[in-house]
């Protein structure tokens, strides 16, 4: 019965969407409509041959396909972003690479949102949702809820960010940073954003465990902030349901105050709390030692995701947006300081006693320079946000150089530690293929960062510093075009930092590959069956 | 660092009693230095808030006890370096255009002020060094040939009024016919014409189309461009003999002037530009190099 209410959606679906493509007004649409499409055409097939099929689910084994699928997804996706990475900070500093042919899908302003996507929402996205389910089975001793439901989760990301993709290089857009998706991406998005709730409260409420771990607080509060986020910042009307192309319910500053409530919240929630919910459970594994402090996760928690959700408007500093909304952003950043580096205290502290392995174990050594480039970059984001230093930094590579060490540090690094940690253990294997290229890995990373990092300080700060330059008579000494040759020699390095990074991302893609492929498996004692833990 | 003491800590510290797949937690207290700063912050969180202009109201937000305002201080800042400069500027605006050279603290002063606003407003399309963007339109201002005349006063009113713009009733205005688009010569006639125009700038050239070329050059563009194909200033009309071209010197660009016409703008400066930055610019962009 349920089987073809399934079959009935997917294939209106498909036809819907096959009609759509007729008469779409403008290409992205056309394209997403195919792609629509196809995917519900897909999916109608999957769901045709299982019909009458019998289902044997074994309850008492955790669900870890979808696991391993997020495993593979994640790894394809961080290549893929780290690539369009490298090639649009090549771009930068060489603009000879937007090549003629590829104007109006591949130059820089087509392929920054694809870069910025594919790394936060496909690469972080798969890592988030993938740890997410297996850290709520394991620490609630329950097979995730809902059946397979986990597995639409799985393919609607997909699916969106296919969408997004081929529809921000076709031109489909609705220029909010972050959020570029055009409505009906959006649609989908809340769609799978929902399921992907229930999912996770569901397996929550069937847990053995009498109390909910530390890390599912934090994915926990990720996913429904994140929603509320989404919904809020998406508020558009379609100027036609042929049409990718919508227009915001509100506008001006009011939108952009909403915007970057969203923007820094998608920091905050997506990329913080989402990965601290990483962190708690990873690290401690990865130690094998307890939590340092109950008490300051507890503190550092509540803190973190009172004080975030304020500090929007510190990306709004000297603009249209009223003053008092300025301080009080500057200020909520501020005392977010030490929330966050609760986080960081309590990843550091949870490795002492086992600082040893920092020699020996090279997955403990990402965790820890992950955690430490947390620290640093919510050390300098307060910082930033304070507005006398924010009228030097803002708009210049200063930024820039913030996120990605916050993002290749922290976001990057705890991700490859996971992934290092669940590839033995989903794909039952006695250990990684190489520890050694572990180490390149981490080595090669670590340098990209360190470049990256550097170079986009000095070039912010120089950049800022020469916007401000006046002479003797208060005129401006240089013109923008000055700051863009100035900044070459940083672009060049920033560019280099990126390609390292990069290597290192397929030096982990092979690693992870040999290790499925050539290792041999481990005896299959129990593996996947699992025993609650009081 | 610090390993050995919270090892040693960590012996005598119970774990809450929870195991979640093998993960325990210690009681540890939250460190003192962590609790501490945090409450500092808070406290200069509410002090700068008292401080500064903070909290929404129904009218309106608190001004902040120490009554600074963004808005306030950026006008403060401009009326300083006004005030400070409210002397030369005035001695600009006076000062004949001809004799700003003659005053070494008024030319160094012009010379700045001109660059600053050029960088500012001009540098985009004339780019930041004023050489132009060379075949696209975007006039080259360091050589010494000038559309509409490069005397101090030609640029003052070059830059005052623009060109071809639609917001200024004495912006210089001309408007080469679309020979081609609107059918005013054959196809054929336009090549001839092109290989007229490269025949007298000195380039290579079909002989035979430029013979058939000439008169048609003397029955439509001598008008403007002169016999000889000198320009006319006074209508914008640039010189073809010379070998500083505006769109390309090809013979591809020069059928696309004649076939589709050019139409090059320059907004008004005078609506956004005071008087005396005006004159500054002109000044810098007189002494750049090509200036008459």
């Amino acid at each position: 019965m349920w089987d073809y209410v399934k079959l009935i959606v997917l294939g209106a679906i498909a036809v819907g969407a096959a009609i759509a493509a007729n008469y779409g007004h403008d290409l992205a649409y056309t394209v997403n409509a195919i792609e629509v499409m196809l995917a519900a055409a897909i999916a109608f097939v999957v769901v045709l041959r299982g019909v009458g099929e019998p289902k044997v689910v074994n309850q008492g084994e955790y669900l870890d396909g979808v696991i391993r699928a997020g495993v593979i997804a994640t790894t394809f996706w961080a290549v893929v972003g780290f690539l369009a990475g490298v090639f649009i900070a090549s771009q930068l500093a060489f603009p000879w690479l937007n090549f003629e042919f590829l104007q109006g899908i591949g130059n820089f302003g087509r392929l920054r949102p694809l870069h910025t996507s594919a790394v936060i929402f496909a690469f972080g996205g798969n890592a988030l949702i993938m740890t997410a389910f297996y850290v709520v089975q394991r620490t609630s001793a329950a097979r995730l809820w809902g059946g397979n439901l986990a597995w639409w989760v799985f393919w609607g990301w997909q699916l969106v960010i296919v969408l997004a993709a081929t529809g921000y290089v076709l031109g489909g857009t609705q220029s909010k940073e972050y959020a570029e998706p055009t409505w009906y991406v959006d649609w989908l998005l809340t769609v799978v954003w929902v399921l992907y709730l229930a999912v996770y409260a569901g397996t929550l409420m069937k847990r053995k465990e009498p109390h909910i771990y530390v890390a599912n607080w934090f994915y926990l509060s990720f996913i429904i902030t994140i929603a509320m986020l989404h919904l809020v910042n998406n508020m558009a009307i379609p100027v036609s349901l042929l049409s990718s192309q919508s227009v915001q319910v509100t506008s001006g500053v009011q939108d952009a105050m909403i915007q970057w409530w969203y923007g820094h919240n998608a920091v905050g929630f997506f990329l913080t709390a989402g990965f601290l919910g990483m962190m708690y459970y990873f690290v401690p594994k990865q130690a094998e030692r307890p939590i340092f402090s109950y008490k300051l996760s507890i503190i550092h928690f509540w803190a973190l995701i009172f004080l975030y959700i304020w500090a929007g408007p510190h990306h709004l500093h000297y603009t249209a947006l009223p003053e008092w909304a300025a301080t009080l952003g500057m200020v909520f950043s501020v005392i977010l300081w030490m929330p966050s580096w609760g986080g960081m205290i309590n990843g550091l502290m949870t490795l002492s006693g086992a600082w040893d392995k920092l020699r020996t174990d090279p997955i403990i050594r990402m965790m820890v320079v992950a955690v430490g480039f947390y620290g640093m970059s919510t050390f300098e984001g307060p910082m930033m946000s304070i507005k006398s230093v924010n009228s030097l930094s803002h708009y210049t590579d200063w930024t820039i150089g913030h996120v990605h060490s916050g993002a290749l540090g922290w976001n990057g690094m705890i991700t490859f530690g996971a992934l290092y940690f669940l590839t033995p253990r989903l794909w039952n294997r006695e250990s990684l293929y190489s520890l050694k290229l572990v180490s390149w890995h981490f080595w090669l990373a670590t340098i990209g960062i360190v470049l990256y990092a550097s170079s986009m300080w000095v070039s912010g700060i120089m950049e800022g510093l020469m916007w401000r330059e006046v002479d003797a008579n208060g005129f401006l000494v240089n013109a923008f075009a000055d700051t863009v040759a100035a900044k070459f020699p940083m672009n060049v390095i920033r560019a280099l930092g990126g390609a390292l990074y990069l290597t290192g991302g397929l030096i982990m893609a092979y690693n992870l590959w040999m290790t499925v492929r050539a290792q041999p498996a481990k005896a299959p004692v129990n593996a996947n069956n699992f025993v609650p833990a009081e | 660092m610090c390993a050995k003491k919270v090892t040693k800590v960590q012996g005598q510290v119970p774990t809450t009693g929870h195991s979640w797949d093998g993960i325990e937690e210690l009681d540890n207290p939250m460190p003192r230095w962590w609790v501490w700063v945090f409450y500092v912050t808070i406290i200069w969180g509410i002090g700068y808030t008292i401080a500064y202009p903070a909290w929404p109201l129904i009218h309106g937000a608190t001004k902040g006890l120490l009554g600074y305002n963004d808005r306030v201080a950026v006008a403060a800042e401009i009326q300083t370096w006004d005030d400070k400069n409210a002397e030369i500027k005035a001695q600009l605006i006076s000062t004949d255009l001809g004799a700003i050279k003659d005053d070494p603290t008024l030319a160094s002063y012009a010379e700045n002020a001109g660059a600053a606003v050029f960088r500012t407003y001009c540098a985009q399309c004339h780019g930041a060094g004023a050489a132009g963007v060379q075949s696209l339109g975007y006039p080259n201002l360091l050589d010494n040939d000038w559309l509409w005349g490069g005397t101090l006063d030609d640029i003052l009113t070059t830059v005052t009024h623009g060109i071809r713009n639609t917001t200024d009733a004495d912006a210089r205005y001309s408007e080469m016919p679309k020979w081609g688009v609107d059918g005013l010569l054959e196809d054929a006639q336009i090549d001839d014409v092109t290989q007229y125009v490269l025949q007298i700038s000195g380039q290579d050239h079909d002989a035979a189309k430029a013979a058939a070329g000439q008169q048609l050059y003397i029955d439509n563009c001598a008008s403007c461009h002169g016999e000889t194909g000198e320009g006319d200033r006074a209508q914008g009309a640039p010189n073809l003999v010379d070998k500083i071209w505006l769109y390309g010197s090809t013979p591809e660009a020069i059928h696309q002037s004649i076939y589709y016409s050019r139409f090059g703008v320059m907004p008004d400066w005078g609506a956004r530009l005071s008087e005396d930055q005006i004159r500054a610019v002109a000044y810098y962009v007189h002494a750049l190099g090509g200036g008459e």
